[in-house]
């Protein structure tokens, strides 16, 4: 998951919609665990990217390991 | 001032030294090609804008993008203790275009942007005048842009922004300026410092580059010392020296030092007495992790309160966040203002906890890396100066982790 810090304004939907990745940091922007994100959870992922109001969220496809 | 190779020739009250006589000296410039990148890269030449990455290997990386690329000389310098990259141009303006012109050629690029701090009104001066000097077919490949004076605007993809929309702030990444950058075109972000390095290189090669270091370093290094010396100023000394030399060159230290801040507001400080026979050599350090990025040495005396000093660079540091990101804007903000009230000896409970956690929470967490090097910064001060902090936060009976 892919974020432009630029954008994000801590309105912090992603954190109620994907709390399995997504923490917020003390001043209320979300911390995103580094990584792949797991298939089963795709379906969350995916609600919190088009949820974000100003679209600073984004998943980004990997290699997938052998 | 010692005169190694990027300084050599004309004393510097000479000021800025010609086309005419810098050809003299040094001799037409060749033209650049692939084949010069392989020169540079075996010459071991690494970026002097702060974050040592190697040259060549940035070269190649536009070289093989299709359509016309870019180049900006990045002579932004907006490092508030350093001025070796304003020496730099206005002394040797000829160096640091011939090294633009050279990358330009090597890469494919049409286009050169002189990106000067516009505070820095003698490199300015020097850069403009320099370039009417030049032959109408290289005058017409470049033009100086005058940079505003603000800490980020130096940062790559700022550079990049400012040409493209005239707003010096950095971007989201990818795409890095290499793969697009201005006006979507691959574009070379380079040092000025570095392209001047280029310019000899190209004319001497990459064994006599290499020749110049010492303690297996290559090549030599503009410096910045500031702080308790008795000569402040900008030094050429051959990578690889140490530390307590480039002191004695500039005239030894004032009083007796606790600390040397390496690197600037990014760097870190360090003890005086590890520093004494650190070797400073731009690519050796960054392959211990550590970094001299933009050369500057700072000599903190004993005298001085190191919690104030520090508190007054982390100060600045949140003032120049270009307020973009979240995490670089209020972190920044949070850490600066709980280091302040240590450095007051009147800190909140729980203040120096904090500064361990927040430094670790914001790292990483912006679209540049202003953030990261605020917090290397605020890290190493933490370290170096444990004492001081704990008995700061302890004035108020505060916890230390
Ligand atoms: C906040 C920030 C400010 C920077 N300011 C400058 C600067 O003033 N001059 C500079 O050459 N590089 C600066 N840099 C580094 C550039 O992003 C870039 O890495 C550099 O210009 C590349 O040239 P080099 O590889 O020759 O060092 C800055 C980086 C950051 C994160
Ligand atoms: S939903 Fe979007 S704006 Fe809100 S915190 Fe998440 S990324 Fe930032
Ligand atoms: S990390 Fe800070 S300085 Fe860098 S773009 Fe974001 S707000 Fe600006």
């Amino acid at each position: 998951m892919w974020i432009d810090r630029t954008k994000c304004d801590a309105h912090r939907l992603c954190a109620e919609l994907f709390p399995e990745s997504i923490r917020l940091d003390d001043w209320g922007y979300p911390i995103i665990a580094s990584g792949p994100i797991p298939a089963s959870l795709l379906p969350h992922a995916q609600r919190a990217v088009d949820s974000c109001p100003v679209l600073a969220l984004a998943l980004r496809r990997v290699a997938r390991r052998a | 001032m010692t005169h190694l190779a990027l300084l050599a020739g004309p004393a510097p009250a000479a000021g800025a030294e010609s086309f005419a006589d810098h050809t003299r000296r040094l001799g037409a410039r060749p033209w650049g090609n692939r084949g010069l990148i392989d020169t540079i890269e075996r010459a071991g030449l690494v970026g002097r804008g702060g974050a040592s990455f190697p040259v060549g290997v940035k070269w190649r990386s536009v070289a093989e993008r299709r359509g016309g690329a870019v180049v900006i000389a990045n002579g932004a310098e907006g490092e508030p203790l350093s001025r070796k990259d304003q020496t730099l141009m206005a002394l040797r303006p000829h160096l640091v275009i011939d090294g633009a012109m050279l990358a330009a050629e090597a890469v494919g690029a049409k286009r050169i942007l002189l990106y000067v701090g516009e505070a820095h009104g003698s490199a300015v001066m020097a850069l403009s005048r320099a370039l009417a000097q030049r032959p109408a077919a290289e005058a017409g490949r470049a033009r100086v842009l005058p940079a505003p004076p603000s800490y980020v605007a130096g940062e790559e993809t700022a550079a990049v922004n400012f040409v493209n929309s005239g707003v010096a702030a950095p971007t989201a990444i990818p795409p890095r300026p290499f793969e697009q950058g201005v006006d979507g075109h691959p574009t070379l972000v380079q040092n000025v410092e570095s392209l001047a390095h280029a310019a000899l290189i190209a004319r001497r090669g990459d064994a006599w580059f290499r020749s110049l270091g010492v303690n297996g370093a290559a090549g030599t290094v503009l410096l910045t010392v500031s702080g308790a010396v008795a000569r402040p100023g900008v030094v050429e000394v051959a990578s690889g020296s140490t530390v307590d030399e480039v002191l004695a060159l500039a005239g030894g230290v004032r009083g007796t030092a606790r600390a040397v801040l390496l690197g600037g507001y990014f760097g870190g400080w360090i003890t005086a007495r590890q520093a004494g026979t650190m070797a400073l050599d731009p690519k050796g350090l960054r392959a211990a992790g550590g970094s001299l990025g933009c050369g500057v040495v700072s000599v903190l005396d004993e005298a001085a309160d190191p919690l104030d000093v520090s508190a007054r660079i982390m100060q600045h540091l949140a003032n120049e966040s270009a307020a973009q990101c979240g995490p670089c804007f209020f972190g920044l903000r949070s850490l600066s203002a709980a280091t302040t009230r240590l450095a007051g000896r009147q800190p909140d409970l729980g203040d120096l906890p904090k500064l361990h956690r927040w430094a670790a929470m914001v790292k990483g967490r912006g679209a540049c890396r202003h953030p990261d090097g605020a917090v290397a910064f605020l890290q190493s001060a933490l370290s170096v100066f444990e004492p001081e902090f704990a008995a700061a936060a302890g004035a108020r009976g505060a916890m230390v982790p």
